[in-house]
């Protein structure tokens, strides 16, 4: 499984609570159940990733990530560490624990087959076998219809890795290099979650090549929030956010 | 930022529908394509939040994601195409006097509000109390599950190059509209925003009034 030419950054990790280690290639999609007191590392093995992420209620899947309750509830265009992923139900799905980039992109969406092919061209599975072009709005239709979950459930997205800014005007700045090699971002699950992602390239991303980069997810027990805990003290709003959260598990 | 105001030449006295929507309200209502609806705030401030689905095929619907993308900027204005999670236009901006509308705040629900405010203002009124309303007394099967970024007309919420949001006074003013025309037939959803917890609505949410002009 380990591939030496690939950086995976384990700091902080003690190697007994890994639970299990996967690759996921550039343009894959994944999915899968994340348990409250666990943590998925999502690091770029070759710097340049995008990983547009979705987050559900794993016991009920009307509960989703809220893009607009989370940049609200927290002052913010644009997730680092100490913010956290609120749900439409205002809990905490998820929390940003560690993060070596800075910046991850909440308001872009994801690329449609249409957008794929205009920039880069028509690559199809006939021609180019698992070497075809893929989109992130494939890849986490796909995966949510293994849930019985589609379109309807396809909301504002987190694209990690990405960085895009805007200016004074509102004008969308998409900035390259924003994650290198080795850069890795921590989510600590508070609820159990369902995770869909696909890592097929950000819409905006100017690379004149299709050239998506492969992601390593680490998964461990890392344990709940305590009292003193960053994201739950980030803000004031993040400790009420913390409160609705864990009436749910008392 | 604004950018250029635009004025409509359409006069209320030709208009198919005309209706004062109380603060504090839910409308849902079918817009055929070639419409022009205009969203007219009242008496000053006062959002307006508003979700668009194509009326022959609910699950596609208003995509704020898209919409910014594709015109590479976060404010709505004249000239903006509002597209769908499909990529399709839904509707244009053809007129706005305001100069700005936010589509990254979302709309206001009593869970949010315990987060943002405090726990106890969980009962008061909520836009997404109005849109679980309407749509539980509505003739179509949409339900939460529907329910995503909305635009928030007239409302103001700069975003700063260094990432910051916050929700600002509004740039919005009595009399102040903006209208858009249906580029294929719809469901406009809207709550007339009751949040008297921050400045979106001037601490006092107000009527908004709705007109409708045939195609031409």
């Amino acid at each position: 499984m380990t591939d030496p030419a690939v950086a995976i950054r384990r700091d902080g990790l003690d190697p007994a609570l890994v639970v299990w280690e996967e690759f996921v290639p550039g343009g894959g999609h994944w999915s899968g159940i994340m348990k409250r007191g666990t943590t998925l590392r999502l690091t770029d093995t070759k710097g340049g990733a995008n990983v547009s992420a979705l987050f559900f209620n794993q016991e009920e899947k009307l509960e989703r990530y809220n893009m607009a309750d989370t940049l609200k509830a927290q002052h913010t265009a644009y997730l680092t560490r100490g913010f956290v992923c609120y749900s439409d139900m205002g809990r905490v799905l998820c929390s940003i624990t560690a993060d070596t980039c800075g910046w991850h992109d909440t308001i872009c969406g994801v690329a449609d087959a249409k957008l794929i092919t205009q920039k880069y061209g028509t690559h199809r599975f006939q021609e180019h076998r698992n070497g075809m072009f893929r989109n992130g709005r494939d890849g986490l239709l796909v995966e949510l219809g293994k849930y019985g979950l589609g379109k309807r459930d396809l909301v504002a997205n987190v694209n990690f890795f990405s960085k895009v800014s805007a200016d004074d005007a509102g004008n969308l700045l998409f900035q390259p290099n924003n994650s290198k090699a080795g850069d890795y971002v921590d989510l600590r699950f508070e609820m159990n979650t369902l995770v869909v992602l696909s890592t097929a390239p950000h819409p905006l991303d100017p690379n004149p090549d299709y050239a998506p980069k492969r992601v390593a997810l680490t998964a461990w027990r890392s344990g709940t929030a305590d009292a003193d805990d960053y994201c739950r003290n980030f803000r004031p709003e993040n400790q009420r956010g913390f409160y609705n959260t864990e009436v749910l598990f008392r | 930022m604004t950018r250029a105001l635009t004025e409509s030449k359409l006069d209320p006295a030709n208009a198919v529908y005309n209706y004062e929507l109380p603060a504090g309200e839910p409308w849902l209502h079918r817009v055929k394509k070639g419409q022009v609806l205009r969203i007219l705030d009242l008496e000053g401030n006062q959002a307006v939040d508003t979700l668009f689905y194509n009326a022959h095929d609910t699950a596609e619907r208003y995509s704020a994601n898209d919409t910014l993308r594709a015109q590479g900027n976060i404010y709505l204005t004249t000239g903006s195409q509002l597209l769908s999670n499909d990529g399709n236009v839904m509707l244009t901006i053809v007129a706005d006097t305001c100069g700005r509308h936010d589509t990254l705040g979302g709309a206001c629900a009593s869970e949010s509000n315990t987060v943002r405010y405090a726990l106890e203002k969980r009962f008061m009124h909520s836009c997404r109390d109005n849109y679980l309303l309407a749509l539980a007394e509505s003739d179509t099967d949409m339900t939460k599950r529907d329910l995503v970024s909305n635009v928030n007309f007239f409302m103001n919420v700069p975003v700063t190059p260094s990432g910051g949001l916050s929700f600002a006074d509004g740039i919005s003013a009595p009399g102040k509209y903006v209208e858009l025309r249906a580029e294929m037939d719809l469901y406009v959803l809207i709550s007339n925003c009751p949040q008297i917890n921050n400045p979106c609505n001037a601490y006092n949410p107000t009527p908004a009034q709705l007109i409708i002009w045939n195609g031409e």
